[in-house]
């Protein structure tokens, strides 16, 4: 019976373990976070669920699941209601094309990375929809704060890819992580590393950027009035973000799956493309507990003046090299 | 099942249809809003819709455009501009005066009658008997080259959206 074609089961199986994974991770991630952040600021964090609090995460999750969600007064239904999902569903549905190892992808489009800047995109849309829906001024300010800021950082974030898009001529995830195959980009592009670095960093709200959601001004910022698994949709698309980030920037700059040789590497090429992205969300986490937050201007200041330029000038000098 | 290619056509045909429907739909949510906000929300809708339709002509890159640049970056700007000038607690009177409906329903319905001149005069191929090549490449020659003036033209309607942004915000928050 030819009623469901191969490529659709496919696709069904690879969606579903996209899903679970993604929820696996903010899973993890929190846990990771409370932990490092605890022992960052020399206390143990989460100790009392499980061995060295390890089921914590799983607990808050079923707390959140189970909580009423409470419509304020005075708001705006239906955007209150679409805004947490917008925030989710995109950030999960990129991870289509993101390649853990050379056969474990969903789907290689030839244009991968667009795909993923054109669903990130949204997320910008979500937060706003859910500051101005609530209708309470911290909201509507830490929501006015994102946009400024993701606009701002979404110029040098593509400048340093286009750098490297240059030198592989595809877009490609598949492909970038290929012809990286006799040097890693980082080697060749450190500038673009670091400015996609500190870019992804405000783009996704993580401190030092976190002037969205600044909880010693904005009490939560753009998700204030949310409670429940509203909330929870928030926070993971946050961990979905910066695993993402993790993801572009181990495919980019880090070689993706290659490392040291494994048995079955066409698989298990993924355990070295998660170590990567580990150790990428890891130094994300390290950052927010040990740099304070910077102010507004100096946001924009940094963007403006340091970020785009240099992003500007590698970029033609990589055209220059790429020319001779 | 006698033709295999049968159900894949209708299913085509079914999105089809919902692309289209959603783009109508936005333009009806966008006209009958209360608040801007939520007739520039049914630009995003009317927008999705177009970006279905281009998936369905086959074109996926310029779909993945339209999301990346029409939804990511300049609806969130227009949004910028609106959010400066009202909250959901302050509702606004519509003016819907007889005379101003009178003249926005008049010069819809010109622009409307210059579209259709424009669609009936145009004699319309379709777009596989021009070209069988969808590639990145072969578009952005294309857009900077045979198309350029249309390419331009359109960075200018943007630039009409950001001054009108500007003049509703102007007027907002500061009385």
């Amino acid at each position: 019976m030819a009623l469901l074609p191969p490529e659709f089961i496919r696709i069904l199986i690879s969606s579903v373990l996209i899903v679970s994974f993604v929820f696996l991770n903010a899973m993890i991630l929190v846990y990771i976070e409370r932990k490092v952040a605890g022992h960052i600021q020399r206390r143990p964090g989460p100790m009392e669920v499980g061995p060295h609090g390890i089921l914590q995460t799983l607990i808050d999750g079923l707390k959140l699941m189970g909580k009423q969600i409470i419509f304020p007064d005075n708001i705006d239904k239906p955007l209150f209601c679409i805004a947490p999902l917008l925030a989710f569903v995109p950030a999960v549905v990129a991870f289509v094309v993101i390649p853990f190892s050379p056969k474990l992808q969903a789907v290689d489009l030839d244009m991968g990375i667009i795909f993923i800047l054109a669903l990130a995109s949204l997320n910008v849309l979500a937060i706003l929809l859910a500051g101005w829906s609530s209708n309470n001024k911290y909201s509507l300010i830490g929501a006015m704060r994102s946009v400024a800021q993701n606009i701002a950082y979404e110029i040098p974030m593509l400048l340093s890819l286009l750098a490297v898009l240059f030198m592989t001529n595809s877009l490609s995830m598949k492909s970038i992580v290929e012809a990286q195959k006799p040097l890693w980009f980082i080697v060749v592009q450190p500038v673009a590393f670091l400015i996609y670095f500190i870019a992804s960093l405000a783009e996704t709200n993580r401190a030092p950027f976190d002037l969205p959601e600044a909880e010693s001004e904005l009490t939560a910022g753009f998700h204030t009035e949310y409670g429940g698994m509203a909330y929870g949709l928030f926070y993971l698309g946050e961990y979905a973000n910066m695993v993402m980030v993790g993801a572009i920037t181990t495919t980019f700059f880090l070689g993706g799956w290659s490392g040291p040789p494994l048995p079955y590497m066409e698989y298990s090429g993924a355990f070295w493309f998660l170590a990567k992205v580990y150790f990428i969300v890891f130094s994300m986490i390290w950052f927010r507990w040990t740099f304070p937050r910077v102010r507004f201007d100096q946001l924009m200041n940094f963007c403006w003046k340091i970020m785009v330029p240099f992003g500007l000038v590698n970029l033609m000098i990589t055209a220059l090299v790429l020319k001779i | 099942m006698a033709d295999p290619v049968l159900p894949y056509q209708f299913v085509s045909e079914i999105f089809f249809c919902g692309f289209v429907v959603l783009a109508l739909s936005g333009g009806i949510i966008a006209v009958s809003a209360r608040y801007l906000l939520h007739a520039l929300l049914g630009l995003v809708v009317t927008l999705f819709g177009v970006a279905g339709l281009y998936l369905y002509l086959g074109s996926f890159f310029i779909s993945l455009m339209q999301v990346l640049i029409y939804v990511g970056a300049i609806c969130v700007t227009i949004v910028f501009a609106i959010m400066l000038t009202e909250t959901p607690d302050q509702v606004k009177e519509n003016h819907k005066s007889g005379l101003r409906s009178f003249l926005a329903a008049g010069a819809g319905l010109a622009a409307l009658s210059c579209a259709f001149q424009f669609i009936y005069l145009t004699e319309w191929q379709p777009a596989l008997s021009r070209t069988d090549d969808f590639s990145i490449i072969a578009v952005g020659k294309r857009l900077l080259t045979e198309y350029c003036l249309v390419f331009e033209m359109i960075s200018l309607v943007l630039l009409f959206a950001i001054i009108g942004s500007i003049i509703l915000a102007r007027g907002g928050r500061g009385n």
